[in-house]
């Protein structure tokens, strides 16, 4: 099982994230967290004059589950309008994530950062 | 002693594989305890010979159904020694329990300039129902801190508890820190400032005696399915004087003397705050879980969980990067141990952990402030009952090893 779910490149992502930091100035940011365990992420995105997501950091604190999570999303939704963002959903995350077996509890850790992300957007849009 | 082999006879779900070939290590009992055969057996009992409504019929099955779940009610009074039955409001959990102490007793007597007090180690159940009475009625709600060695800052207590706190809501057992807290102290103190005191029995009343009258409390709760009982039933202890004198919470059947279109008048002790059909073969199956407990012997049951938290200690504290919360010495905690583990997220400590059948909690534990004070998120909490043994202690550290070979720690 955990050959799966812990597989080298979330447990590389675990150790160093991709596009971790803040952003300042940002054109939104979010933060949210899974009330279930704790787990927060902090999301903040600057857009560009055509609405698409120029740069955009994370923060938080979380298992390798959410925080890898964190790290893909970020970069898949690079470049994209938040019309594009909106329409992303939870089966998203998990693809991302490319892990088959994930139970429903820890469902809630690979899809707090696209909930998070869409949040802020809606605020925006 | 517990001859913990026979104990563990009593409970089929320890012959239950956690993955096929993988057998359960049962480590969440603080979250909910598993039942013996001898209280599913009473329940199951209630609903193949004797099912009806209870406090109403006059035919066979009804009168036997109102006579043992009332017995069950006796035998709970006797368990933490109340003076008398009429002071056991069969409730569904502690959070309930705290439910309708804030709602009825809150509602009646807190006002603007009152103060409530309770500590930075409760659950959620002895906060959020303060918090929301508070809120009503203009009352303000403080809390006592606890120190970095998990135990109440006595200083803090003795200047928060002034002649404005109506009432020390506190827990005698913390469900994260495992602290022990010393309860009749407690329950003097609120006394010698005028307040009234109410105790969180949720960890302790599965795990030791506990004798209401000795604490001199004033009310507790406690839930049925953290010792050994099924869920949806709890208690909610009260002195009789104080709870004749608060307002009915809930209204309907049961609770009433006679109801009139216009106007009802109320039900004597312990019904005025039963309203409805009660949950009886959870009622039943609680009075079989304090037999059960009865016939180990409370002291017994202490004396195990003393002897295996002892070992977890030492086993834990070998483990490297673990950190434990709260105290140090099993002497000053009760059956848990909560831990965290640098660079090993509490979330993937029970993932790793349930690949090899063991069963943990991770998460905030319901007490998301106290993480907060102690500046982490979460953090995964192993829990003893009569049934644990060494040999499951030592499945969990080999296990946590391995949790951090896979992250490569
Ligand atoms: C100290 C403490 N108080 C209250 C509760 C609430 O119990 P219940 O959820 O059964 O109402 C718990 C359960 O986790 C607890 O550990």
């Amino acid at each position: 099982m955990s050959a799966d779910m812990y597989r080298e490149m979330i447990l590389d992502l675990y150790e160093n994230p991709l596009n971790h930091g803040e952003l300042d100035p940002c054109t939104f940011s979010h933060e949210e967290d899974n009330p279930l365990c704790g787990d927060v992420v902090k999301i903040d995105v600057l857009l560009d004059d055509d609405k698409k997501i120029k740069e955009i950091k994370w923060s938080g604190d979380g298992c390798a589950i959410s925080m890898a999570s964190a790290s893909l999303m970020t970069d898949h939704v690079k470049g994209m309008t938040i019309e594009e963002v909106m329409e992303l959903n939870g089966q998203d995350a998990v693809d991302l994530l490319g892990v088959s077996n994930l139970s429903m509890g820890r469902v809630k850790c690979a899809t707090l950062s696209i909930k998070v992300l869409k949040a802020g957007a809606s605020a925006v849009q | 002693m517990l001859d913990v082999q026979k104990v563990r006879a009593d409970f089929p779900i320890l012959n239950v594989d956690a993955h096929p070939d993988v057998p359960l290590v049962y480590l969440d009992s603080a979250a909910s305890s598993q039942k013996p055969i001898q209280v599913i057996e009473a329940m199951n009992s209630y609903y193949q010979e004797y099912n009806a409504n209870v406090h109403r019929g006059i035919h066979r099955l009804s009168e036997e159904a109102t006579s043992v779940y009332e017995g069950a009610r006796i035998k709970v009074q006797k368990f933490i020694n109340a003076p008398s039955h009429e002071e056991v409001i069969l409730v569904r959990n502690a959070t309930e329990g705290f439910n309708l102490l804030a709602y009825s007793w809150g509602g009646a007597n807190l006002k603007p300039g009152d103060e409530v007090l309770i500590t930075a180690m409760e659950h959620h159940a002895n906060i959020v129902p303060w918090q929301i009475v508070c809120e009503q009625t203009g009352a303000t709600l403080k809390h006592v801190p606890f120190t970095d060695e998990g135990t109440l800052d006595m200083d803090a207590l003795d200047e928060l508890l002034t002649e404005k706190t109506k009432i020390f809501s506190f827990t005698a057992a913390s469900n994260v820190l495992g602290t022990i807290n010393p309860t009749k102290e407690l329950v003097a103190k609120a006394h010698a400032v005028g307040a009234l005191a109410a105790v969180d029995g949720a960890q302790a009343v599965p795990h030791a005696n506990v004798d209401v009258q000795d604490w001199n409390c004033d009310f507790m709760a406690f839930s049925s399915h953290k010792m050994c009982g099924p869920t949806g039933i709890g208690v909610l202890y009260g002195k009789a004087e104080l709870l004749n004198a608060m307002p009915p919470w809930m209204g309907g059947g049961d609770m009433i003397r006679r109801v009139t279109l216009e106007k009802s008048t109320y039900n004597d002790l312990p019904y005025k705050f039963e309203a409805g059909t009660p949950a009886i073969a959870e009622g039943i199956g609680l009075g079989a879980a304090v037999d059960y407990l009865n016939a180990l012997g409370m002291d017994n049951v202490h004396a195990h969980e003393q002897a295996i938290t002892s070992y977890a200690l030492e086993a834990l504290s070998e483990v490297d990067g673990l950190t434990i919360l709260g105290p140090k010495t099993a002497a000053e905690r009760g059956g848990l141990v909560a831990f965290t583990i640098d660079r090993l997220h509490p979330h993937d400590i029970a993932q790793l952990l349930d690949e090899d059948g063991i069963a943990v909690r991770a998460g905030h534990h319901c007490a998301m402030p106290m993480h907060k004070i102690m500046g982490i998120g979460a953090s995964a909490r192993a829990s003893f009952y009569v049934h644990t043994t060494t040999d499951e202690v030592d499945a969990l550290v080999t296990s946590l090893n391995r949790a951090r070979k896979v992250f490569r720690l």
